[in-house]
């Protein structure tokens, strides 16, 4: 009777608890709230690639992936929860696609030996792997973004901006201030002005901001949005008619629907990014065949080649290829979250590994060490063209400041070693 | 004149306009309050919700598509035609009846006689509801609203001014258009609620229920009326707000920017919400082009509120509201 019970107690917990064989990737989306037109598409894109993998390959090195889904809202205290319940299900890696989540899972994931990816977004000192063990943000960081806006500036005025002046309109936040002092470390350096304009959140009402830009002519605007602000920015812009081709966003104000609203008038207006633009890439055509077509697709199926689909179909095979580098180092295709923090570490996209995924040239070259998790900071220019609704490449891939990044980041992440008792690594 | 002077009178104007669109705002949650004594907090909602029922008709949207084709399997997502915009107006104006139908038959008509807090807690509880349900409609993607209202700045206002002050003032047609509309619309609902049957009756009901239901007004059909006009605000608040920056889930947050205009103009005055609106919207764009600067900008919201708290320590019911004694 006794065994009866207790091979009956065994079954009913094996069947109960969780397939620890699979490679488990949570995913803290958010579909629905203000912010879900940038959360559905990157979230889509997500779990469409790690799709394609089980449904192609098999998963990785012939482990299935598991994909669990944690709706956020954009919503700080919802995405804690979300980590605190998926976590248990031997979660290899999170990208909370949210600064304000990133910066309350810094000392979680490290106390919990998990890693955790902020691509392009999120605590910009945490490149410095000396001090932040398990936070990665390669391959460009925030302050790669302010550089390369300056950079670009300085491409189009023949490497001077002595005397320009340039406004920073941006999110009052923790995100839309993360720029700020980049900017005013190159002010100095290259002799502009810099004005900053904060936009309070979410952003609908932002006519005392373009009402100062108009009578002020700023030469050139940067904008840190996200959300509502970022098509409110757009429409306010063409409506004092600003020139549009000297107004610059960065990568999370660089997306269709973020331009669409203002229609023909947001033609000209640019944007950085570290990913590829549209569905050109034979990555696509696999996508087609094992998901789309299969009917396998996260969401609606709407969103393939869209800036954000992308940026997060990117992120999955990031995610995908740092698995392959852990089963690699270690041997084994079952690995715990402290191998995939490893092969985070030790993780090199090349070209020829980008063309054999299908996605020759989709981001930059770059490779991760335990100093540097930011990776090199390319970045490159996009501009919007209404009239046949596409982003153009203006700019490829380029080089940003790395010594006022690097000064910046080791100032900051050193404040942040001393605040929390942290003795530096990678000796 | 001093160009300090002619920036601040070019923001002044550009202050009143979007106090109009403020009011625009609380004006339906002074209808619902003065009528039934409810906080609506699912007004915001109900903004976006007309929006985004607008876009979908006007584009032929299929609702609840996704939810459809997950249960059949189908992928079905447009119907392939588009309608006019007026036309898709009015159907929308025939939704939002709809939902004030079914506001009243399943929420509020088994509350009546309950405490103000617990009806405030069921508009929280709508407020989230239709949030889902516009979701699950018509999607949480970001769509533009053109119902071909202009936009952009007024050109003749910006030549005229800069004949005369040496400096073209920016004034949004959008705004110009939103303010004529603004004042039809109060026009129109003061004519309503003084010279019809049923805006008598409305304004019975508000005053005191009991009496109201005594003289054989139908309680009932005066609420979903009430709900109906504050759905029609709420639609072109919608319109006015959704054309600016595309449909999207941000749009039930206008809200914020009404609360401050309520507690100015008082939460049962329809002149108040107006007047309400204009004192905030040049107050903040005032405030923010004087100070901001030296307090590092961003200062509209947080002074908006701050101006309503200086207003109800001198005027706890606002400028327009009914003064509440309470004799023991």
């Amino acid at each position: 009777m006794n065994k009866t019970l207790a091979t009956m107690a065994l079954s009913a917990l094996m069947a109960a608890g969780p397939a620890m064989a699979d490679l488990v990737i949570p995913d803290l989306s958010y579909r629905t709230g203000p912010f879900a037109a940038g959360g559905i598409p990157f979230s889509d894109g997500y779990n469409d690639y790690f799709t394609l993998l089980n449904e192609r390959d098999g998963g990785i090195g012939g482990e299935p992936i598991r994909v669990i889904e944690c709706e956020t809202g954009y919503n700080t205290e919802k995405g804690v929860e979300c980590y605190e319940s998926t976590k248990g299900e031997g979660a290899l890696v999170y990208q909370p696609l949210s600064t304000g989540i990133t910066y309350q899972l810094i000392p979680k994931v490290t106390a919990d030996g998990i890693p955790l990816h902020t691509m392009g977004y999120g605590r910009t000192s945490a490149a410095n792997g000396k001090v932040f063990s398990n936070v990665f943000n390669y391959p460009a960081n925030y302050w790669n973004g302010a550089s390369g806006a300056v950079n670009h500036l300085l491409d189009i005025n023949d490497g001077d901006l002595k005397g320009k002046t340039i406004a920073l309109v941006y999110h009052n936040s923790a995100y839309g201030k993360e720029p700020i002092r980049t900017l005013e470390a190159l002010s100095e350096k290259y002799g502009f002005e810099l004005t900053l304009l904060p936009v309070d959140s979410p952003g609908q009402e932002q006519k005392s901001q373009w009402l100062q830009i108009r009578r002020e002519k700023p030469d050139y605007v940067v904008l840190w949005g996200w959300g509502i602000m970022n098509q409110v920015a757009v429409q306010e812009a063409a409506n004092i008619r600003y020139p549009m081709e000297n107004f610059i966003g960065v990568w999370w104000s660089g997306a269709e629907f973020d331009v669409e609203p203002a229609g023909d008038k947001a033609t000209g207006y640019k944007a950085l990014t570290f990913t590829g633009l549209g569905d050109d890439y034979p990555v696509y055509d696999d996508l087609k065949k094992y998901v789309v077509d299969a009917g396998k697709t996260a969401g609606a199926g709407d969103q393939l080649g869209a800036v954000q689909y992308n940026r997060g179909l990117y992120a999955a095979m990031l995610a995908a290829e740092a698995i392959k580098t852990a089963q690699e180092m270690h041997g084994v295709t079952d690995i715990t979250p402290a191998m995939m923090r490893d092969g985070m570490e030790a993780l090199e996209i090349t070209n020829a590994k980008m063309e054999g995924l299908g996605m020759a040239g989709f981001g930059p070259e770059f490779s991760v060490s335990c100093e540097n998790h930011g990776g090199p900071g390319l970045v490159g220019v996009v501009q919007w063209d209404a009239s046949t609704g596409t982003w153009n490449n203006i700019q490829d891939f380029k080089p940003t400041d790395g010594e006022v990044i690097g000064a910046l980041i080791n100032e900051d992440s050193a404040a942040y070693a001393a605040e929390n008792n942290i003795s530096e690594r990678c000796e | 004149m001093p160009e300090q002077l002619v920036f601040a009178m070019e923001v002044t104007l550009n202050g009143l306009m979007a106090g109009v669109l403020y009011a625009l705002v609380a004006l339906g949650f002074v209808l619902i309050y003065k009528a039934s004594g409810i906080f609506n907090y699912a007004q915001g909602v109900m903004a976006l919700f007309a929006a985004m029922t607008l876009v979908g008709i006007m584009n032929g949207q299929v609702p609840f598509a996704h939810l459809i084709n997950a249960i059949f399997g189908t992928h079905v997502h447009e119907f392939g035609w588009s309608v006019p915009g007026f036309v898709a107006i009015l159907l929308t104006l025939a939704v939002m009846v709809l939902l004030a139908w079914a506001v009243q038959r399943f929420v509020m008509r088994h509350l009546v006689g309950q405490e103000p807090i617990i009806l405030f807690m069921a508009t929280i509880g709508l407020a989230f509801f239709l949030e889902g349900v516009a979701d699950l409609m018509w999607g949480s993607e970001i769509k533009t609203l053109d119902v071909g209202l202009p936009q952009g700045i007024n050109l003749w206002i910006d030549e005229t001014t800069f004949q005369i002050f040496d400096y073209g003032f920016f004034i949004d047609n959008l705004d110009i258009v939103a303010t004529l509309i603004a004042a039809l619309l109060v026009i129109a609902l003061v004519a309503f609620s003084q010279y019809t049957k049923q805006g008598r009756a409305m304004r019975a009901v508000a005053d005191d229920h009991q009496a109201a239901l005594s003289v054989g007004i139908s309680l009932n059909f005066i609420w979903v009326m009430v709900w109906s006009v504050a759905g029609f605000v709420a639609l072109v608040a919608g319109i006015m707000w959704g054309t600016k920056s595309g449909v999207q889930f941000s749009l039930s947050l206008i809200a914020l920017k009404a609360l401050p205009v309520l507690m100015l103009g008082g939460f049962t005055s329809i002149p108040g919400a107006i007047v309400g609106g204009l004192i905030i919207g040049v107050g903040e764009k005032l405030f923010e082009f004087a100070l901001g600067p030296a307090l590092g900008g961003a200062t509209e919201n947080w002074f908006a509120y701050v101006l309503a708290l200086i207003f109800l320590v001198f005027r706890p019911q606002g400028l327009f509201g009914e003064k509440i004694i309470e004799r023991v």
